[in-house]
């Protein structure tokens, strides 16, 4: 506990330490600037492998339970990377390495959904409504929370990375989705005025799709003018990277600089689903890390000043089995572990009640328990961040049964 | 802003008279008192549902032939012939008539010359890929598009994705195309019994789903841990039979697991002998187990086999796959009492697909003028409804291959086994209206180049790109538009008449789309038809 403490104090001293500009900016904070606050949801869909992304190897029984797949100790070749003594960080994850020592990046272990369904299609639907257990809830968590932000609503608020519209941002405010960052800088067809004027006539109020359009064509003209700025020019600077999540991650943080009006983001990423093979330093899941590594490094440093008032958390619907299965993979599991980081992160950290991953420790003697509701961190950084007040909390994560984590995950 | 201000208005007052669905993107509601169809809102209807939309004359002819004539008939495809034309094209397709042997074979050569380092393997691997995945796709939509078994058409659409495998996984690059061939296409419209057998033999599923590699534990010859692997059977519970919430416990996966034990292939045997599915009895678990509350007494392949027969004609099963077909051809939210009919036609008749159909098609829910129109296209939907509106004659498939990866529906590319859904929650989105638009005045305008005759060394095939997670982001960019260095056309694209498509569509699109249309200039008028609202439906 005396360690947390040091930590604490540590975190605060360096947010004293922050440029003073970059402090009164900040300090002007939701009231002034409501969209000021940022958050960046980034889902891992198909259950990444929790145990290989920050692994126990303090504990002997995880050699034991991945013979094969297990990282080998920090220091041996191929090993995991020490985070805290007990936990260490895939080797594919070496770009986090420096964010995690500047306290900017954490880490809640054995979280995730209380409901034991190990469907992922369920399990999804569930971390993106967050309600468990309830199929029937209409929308999705992200777009309540933007519905109950203070401040005006527009379309770009609410912004998806995919070519389509996931569940997590349904509902009733706007929310618009981008393919991908690159292509929303060119202009297109409906830029033509005859062309726009027949489609916007045709659409008008339409009660069908006139919203969908409508919306669509807000973003584009919004997203259009904050990519032709000079800013953005400025933002995209450095080397180029490569095609997948760095690219679309660097063009997100130039998006998000130039237009303040975005202020949630989301982005899926897919390929988790290490039934066979998984590999262990290498092979297939050290192949989908690496550039989910690096594109979060990327967000962090093109987000400049911003990643000071932004939270990326990176989530996935369950865990996988401790043990590995006959095929050096892992089948699916239960609990699983959050990523969180931004500049107001008390990072640095592995989180969570953690009971380590022997026999008797396991949940059905098969993978890891949750001992902390992914809504309960979820709802954290909405209140201690984005500043959500408590009454309208309750609409984001209703009938949630742990309220409070046990541990405080933003800093001040 | 008083646009939008109306809007929200609208909605406000749907909302009070409860007609609202709770979450936009919305699904337009079904009236409470369904009024029944007229002849030829029934004829369009049928076209929408049972084929991907009419093509030109289509409406009058169904309407003529009569439509209950029309459903029975394509209830049995057999009876329709294929035209000469598109039978020759599809002969033609050398990799999409091949065995699936020969295609592995070819695949793990030109591995092994790549292993070897042999100069321009890697090219020719690749050039080799996009052959099979141009001449799989060409094969699809060809047929699609231009095929009178419609309803044929549409349950491969419908059973693909509910077998889903993704081609993007391995030697599964040479695999889907028999895949589809030989354990989808033949039992469309028979027996589930026979499909559910057919996908589970055949080595692009138990490639796909692991059970390929599924053992009961013990050490092989390089003294290499193996042992159970759950992925397949639980898929084969939750998406292929009973659903999600049909009643297994993790207990029941890991024992119907270890009953398919065995169940696998040799990818040499297959290479070279075109040996499909083998059974190892040295894999299988030969332990007795409890699944769904049955003793399974050891019996070997029998185990897998009796597996599949309690689901197929499981209550759960009957349940789950009607609501699933009824979700496809009538709304979104279909209506349960129709789902319970058809979970009845499937009990008695031991799981017909065709009988189930049959006892759908046949509703008054079905065929209730709230269900015309309700249900949004998919990508794939929209794609071939609108070339085949069109009547444009399709000799290149590329530009509609690209824009489902643009629309984030690319062939054969749904990484997960769920495959794509068909609802509009799924599709709905800004972008993707902005994106049909522009595919819609591309080809009004007799802009794509669906006359280019393909060519295999083409770079822009993109096919593979995979939609990582039926709602995935960030697939692998594709390319712009296809830019071919130009053979010459079969035939010079043409400009969309719109009178004839007009037409062609008839009473589809409502008459405030028309009266629009009609005061917009006349090279305009396709392009807003095939881009309008009215055509984002089916």
């Amino acid at each position: 506990m005396q360690r947390r403490h040091f930590l604490n104090a540590l975190a605060l001293g360096a947010g004293i330490l922050l440029p003073v500009g970059r402090s009164a900016w900040a300090l002007s904070g939701p009231a002034a600037d409501p969209t000021g606050r940022k958050l960046i949801v980034v889902m891992l869909r198909g259950a990444v492998d929790g145990l290989n992304v920050v692994a126990p190897v303090g504990d002997a029984n995880y050699a034991r339970l991945r013979p094969t797949i297990g990282l080998g100790a920090p220091g041996m070749d191929g090993g995991a990377l020490d985070l805290d003594g007990y936990f260490g960080l895939h080797p594919a994850l070496a770009d986090l390495q420096p964010l995690w020592r500047a306290r900017k990046l954490a880490f809640v272990h054995a979280s995730g959904s209380p409901d034991a369904t190990r469907s992922h299609f369920d399990a999804q639907d569930y971390m993106e409504s967050a309600t468990p257990g309830r199929k029937s809830t209409p929308d999705g968590w992200m777009n309540r929370l933007v519905a109950a932000l203070p401040g005006p609503q527009s379309p770009s608020r609410l912004l998806g990375i995919g070519p389509v519209l996931p569940r997590i941002l349904s509902g009733q405010a706007a929310a618009v989705n981008l393919p991908n960052v690159a292509g929303a800088a060119r202009a297109d067809l409906l830029d033509r005025p005859a062309v726009k004027a027949a489609f916007d006539e045709l659409y008008a109020g339409h009660p069908r799709f006139g919203r969908a359009y409508a919306d669509g064509r807000a973003a584009h003209r919004e997203v259009m003018d904050a990519l032709e700025s000079h800013e953005m020019q400025v933002a995209d600077r450095g080397a180029p990277l490569p095609n997948g999540f760095p690219d679309d991650a660097a063009r997100l943080a130039g998006l998000m600089r130039n237009d303040p009006k975005i202020q949630l983001a989301f982005v899926a990423l897919g390929g988790w689903d290490t039934h066979a093979n998984q590999g262990a330093a290498t092979g297939q899941l050290a192949n989908r890390l690496a550039p989910l590594g690096q594109g979060l490094a990327v967000l962090a440093e093109r987000l400049g000043p911003l990643f000071d008032d932004t939270v990326v958390v990176v989530m996935s619907e369950f865990g996988r089995t401790a043990h590995e299965n006959g095929n050096g993979g892992t089948d699916h599991g239960h609990g699983n572990v959050m990523w969180v980081m931004g500049g107001k992160v008390r990072g640095g950290k592995v989180y969570g009640d953690w009971e380590g991953v022997g026999d008797a420790q396991l949940n059905e003697g098969r993978d890891l328990p949750v001992t902390t509701d992914f809504r309960s961190v979820l709802a954290q950084i909405s209140e201690e961040h984005l500043m959500l007040g408590d009454k309208r909390l309750e609409r984001v994560f209703p009938a949630m049964p742990q309220k409070r984590a046990s541990f405080r995950l933003i800093g001040a | 802003m008083i646009q939008r201000a109306s809007l929200a208005l609208l909605t406000a007052a749907l909302m009070a008279t409860g007609l609202a669905p709770a979450a936009p993107p919305s699904a337009a509601p079904l009236p409470a008192q369904a009024a029944p169809l007229d002849a030829q809102g029934q004829a369009l209807h049928v076209l929408n549902r049972l084929a991907f939309g009419p093509r030109p004359g289509d409406v009058e002819r169904v309407a003529n032939m009569g439509v209950q004539r029309w459903i029975d008939e394509q209830l049995h495809p057999e009876t329709i012939p294929l035209p000469p034309d598109l039978t020759a094209r599809l002969a033609a397709l050398d990799t999409v008539n091949r065995s699936a042997g020969d295609s592995l074979a070819e695949f793990i050569e030109l591995r092994r010359e790549v292993r070897m380092d042999d100069e321009g393997a890697k090219q020719r691997r690749r050039q080799t890929e996009m052959r099979v995945a141009r001449q799989a796709a060409e094969a699809r939509l060809l047929r699609a598009v231009e095929s009178p078994r419609q309803l044929e058409e549409v349950m491969v659409d419908f059973w693909y994705n509910h077998f889903n495998v993704f081609a993007g996984k391995g030697i599964d690059r040479a695999l889907v195309t028999s895949y589809e061939r030989d354990a989808i296409r033949p039992y469309a419209l028979g027996s589930f019994r026979a499909l559910l057998g057919a996908t589970a033999k055949h080595p692009a599923m138990l490639f796909y789903l692991d059970n390929v590699v599924s053992s009961t534990p013990r050490p092989d010859s390089k003294g290499k841990a193996r042992g159970l692997n759950e992925n397949y059977a639980r898929e084969l519970m939750e998406l292929h039979t009973l659903g999600a919430d049909g009643g297994y416990t993790q207990r029941d996966v890991t024992e119907l697991a270890r009953m398919l034990t065995g169940w696998t292939f040799d990818q040499k045997r297959l290479a070279r002998a075109d040996e499909t599915f083998r059974f190892d009895a040295g894999r299988h678990d030969r332990g007795s187990k409890t699944w769904l509350g049955r003793e399974i007494a050891p019996t070997g392949q029998q185990e897998g086999e009796y597996a599949l027969d309690v689901l197929a004609v499981h209550p759960s099963t009957a349940h789950h796959v009607s609501f699933q077909l009824a979700q496809y051809f009538v709304s979104d939210d279909p209506p349960p009492a129709l789902v319970d009919r058809m979970a009845a036609t499937w009990m008695a008749s031991q799981g017909d697909i065709r009988a189930v159909l049959a006892t759908l098609f046949a509703s008054r829910e079905f065929m209730s003028a709230g269900a015309a129109g309700a249900k949004f296209k998919t990508p794939y939907q929209f794609v071939v409804s609108a070339v085949r509106a069109s009547g444009a004659p399709v000799a290149n498939v590329m530009p509609l291959v690209n824009t489902m990866n643009q629309l984030g529906m690319p062939l054969y590319g749904c990484q997960t086994p769920d495959g794509y859904k068909n609802t509009q929650d799924a599709w709905l989105n800004p972008d993707a209206l902005t994106r049909r638009i522009a595919f819609a005045t591309a080809l009004a305008g007799g802009k794509l180049p669906l006359a280019v005759p393909p060519v295999d060394a083409r770079p822009a095939m993109a096919a593979m790109a995979p939609n990582m997670a039926g709602s995935d982001a960030l697939p692998p960019p594709v390319p712009a538009e296809p830019t071919p260095a130009a053979p010459k056309p079969v035939a010079a694209p043409a400009p969309v008449d719109p009178a004839r498509l007009q037409a062609t569509l008839a009473g589809s699109i409502s008459p405030r789309t028309q009266a629009i249309v009609q005061r917009n200039p006349d090279n305009l008028r396709a392009a807003m038809l095939l881009g309008s609202p009215d055509f984002m439906q089916r």
